[in-house]
């Protein structure tokens, strides 16, 4: 058994060696600095990250099998608060129900309510710059308990001595008044209008993606001759793809965690039409301080999120668009 | 002479068309900003219309006269605590919270985007997976661990949290450091600066228009933040603006929704003021990093 030549060090590869020996030293040593000083300005979030999220996630894992009550304590219960969950809680029901109709419908009205204001406001005309803005002021405002409760009165929410502006102004182009929150096929539509109403902020991502859009390309279409119709579906449409599933992404997610407007405007009335599931999930907490059962819930609307996102993303590849580099 | 005259009828046509499309967009956007605009002016009309006008006169935006004792009356708040203490609450709420989730999230990002140390990425990719939870997961084991801890009615279960600074923050800060030249952090280090000089002496003068976004934003959630004081904040003096004004008309049988409309309206004061101010910095950061508004 020979060695390769090439391995028996001369005395200029002695050299080398040690003298890379010595780089590697010196950069570990660096790197031995770099990572203490790396990790003193992570900390504050490397901290926050345990105390804050590693162990509370695994706290709401034991609950989620407990039978855990805030005043009481709790006890293993193992599946059974997932069993009442899906086979004896009648109101569960109702509400994933009713937050899948408002996810289903509002979702995609705001996202188109948003891509067509982008599209009218993606202009050189004089003054778009206001109408931005002014379009945009809702979404600063929507989510506070503020708008909610003007939102409830403009629907007529005190109904003794106010039948609400919505109805008022129905009323001038004959539409009989409408009871909004005592039925439960209209409540949940004063949450969708007011979910459509602040559509700023993917109006303003749109609008980002739609100046990326090249000139060009227009210019090409029009030479061939398309209408605005067909230059829309075939440049800017597929162009945008990208940026309607990150919108799509972002407001699914929101969607399923819809919380404050529920709570103020319509408390989950009427017949739990609008009782949303982080809301219930909240009076589970809360009111009832059934915080196991809570958990529980908790768990299966990270699922239900988790689940949803995938689908998104297995499906984009069918219809998100990238512009490859090789093109 | 007739190709002259049919071209003039051409050019005149034309400037025509053009004269119309320019009128029916104005009309269209102009439509459609009043439609957006008309809840919050009629906010503002009602926090002014005198009682007996403001269910009457209900889609009038101009009160007959105006009755800005509506806003005395509303200061004086309820339960014997006025709207003193509720703005109070909520400008320590949204300030100290933005003030400790934003010099946070710079110091980490700073960390993030410029410090090669051993499980950089694994870590980052950690954070920007928490991104994906639902703050119900953590809400309910929170509770628990700040009720053990005595923390209940007070601000510490809404403030100590956010000396870890914010994922998205964090993100957006490492973004913006990541587009900074690495030359100027090299030549200081020649010059014999540690990394702690070099941030405070070379990135935090660059990075200040990403910290304002994060401000504005930090202070925009928090403001309007309604879930967290609601948990936390049991003790009505504690109550920030949000929960006051929820509790406030939680009782059903209000006489004097002048004073009530007064209080929405003025609750909206910091956030709008903040967004006329600061407006180009909050567009910037949602067109850029997708922020939710």
């Amino acid at each position: 058994m020979t060695e390769p030549a090439a391995a028996i060090p001369g005395p200029e590869r002695v050299q080398d060696a040690l003298l890379s020996a010595a780089k590697t030293k010196a950069r570990n040593k660096d790197f031995k600095r770099n990572d203490v000083v790396g990790y003193m300005f992570i900390s504050p979030w490397l901290i926050g990250f345990f105390a804050f999220s590693m162990i509370p996630i695994a706290i709401s894992l034991y609950l989620a099998f407990t039978d855990y009550h805030l005043l009481r304590g709790g006890e293993w219960i193992g599946l059974a608060n997932f069993d009442r969950m899906f086979n004896s809680d009648i109101r569960y029901g109702r509400s994933v129900a009713a937050t899948f109709k408002y996810v289903l419908v509002a979702v995609p009205l705001r996202l188109i309510f948003a891509l067509a204001v982008a599209m009218l406001l993606n202009t050189k005309r004089r003054g778009v710059y206001w109408f931005r803005a002014a379009y945009y002021i809702p979404s600063v405002i929507g989510g506070s308990v503020a708008v909610a409760v003007m939102w409830r009165q403009l629907f007529g929410g005190d109904g003794r001595v106010n039948e609400g502006v919505v109805n008022t102004l129905l009323g001038f182009v004959g539409i009989e008044r409408l009871n909004w929150f005592g039925n439960p096929d209209t409540a949940i539509w004063t949450l969708i209008l007011l979910a459509v109403w602040q559509f700023g902020s993917p109006m303003l991502i749109f609008l980002a993606g739609l100046r990326q859009v090249p000139a060009e390309y227009y210019e090409a279409a029009s030479i061939d001759g398309a209408t605005a119709w067909q230059k829309f579906l075939r440049v800017t449409l597929p162009l945008i793809t990208p940026i309607i599933f990150f919108n799509f992404i972002m407001q699914l997610i929101s969607g399923f965690r819809v919380f404050t407007q529920a709570f103020v405007i319509t408390a989950g009335n009427p017949l739990d039409s609008t009782l949303f599931y982080a809301l219930y999930l909240y009076r589970r907490a809360f009111n009832d301080f059934q915080m196991g059962y809570a958990a529980a819930m908790a768990w299966v609307l990270l699922l239900l999120i988790a689940f949803f996102t995938f689908i998104s993303f297995r499906t984009s590849r069918y219809w998100v668009y990238y512009e490859t580099k090789e093109s | 002479m007739q190709q002259a005259l049919k071209f003039d009828t051409y050019q005149r046509q034309r400037r025509r068309t053009q004269l119309s499309q320019t009128v029916t967009y104005y009309v269209v956007v102009i439509a459609l900003a009043i439609v957006m605009l008309y809840p919050v002016a009629w906010l503002v009309a009602s926090s002014l219309k005198p009682l007996d006008e403001i269910w009457t006169n209900v889609t009038s935006l101009i009160p007959s006269t105006l009755r800005f004792e509506n806003y005395a009356e509303g200061w004086s708040g309820f339960g014997g605590i006025t709207f003193e203490t509720f703005f109070r609450n909520s400008f320590i709420h949204a300030g100290v919270g933005t003030l400790f989730t934003v010099v946070s999230s710079a110091i980490v990002a700073y960390g993030f985007a410029r410090v090669k140390f051993r499980g950089r990425d694994i870590w980052f990719s950690i954070m920007l997976l928490t991104l994906m939870l639902p703050s119900q997961i953590l809400m309910i084991p929170q509770y628990i661990i700040f009720n053990e801890l005595d923390w209940i009615n007070t601000f510490l279960p809404l403030l100590i949290p956010r000396l870890g600074g914010d994922v998205f923050f964090i993100f957006m800060i490492v973004q913006f450091i990541r587009g900074i030249p690495i030359e100027l952090d090299e030549a200081a280090m020649i010059d014999g600066s540690s990394k702690g000089g070099i941030f405070f002496r070379i990135i935090l003068p660059q990075i200040v228009p990403a910290l304002v976004t994060a401000a504005i934003f930090s202070f925009y959630w928090t403001w309007e933040d309604f879930l967290g004081p609601l948990v936390y904040l049991q003790n009505p003096n504690l109550y920030t603006v949000a929960v006051a004004l929820r509790a406030y008309t939680d009782t059903g049988s209000i006489n004097n929704w002048g004073a009530v409309f007064a209080m929405l309206t003025l609750s909206l004061v910091p956030v709008i003021l903040i967004f006329v101010f600061f407006q180009r910095y909050l567009v910037e950061g949602i067109a850029t990093t997708g922020l939710k508004g």
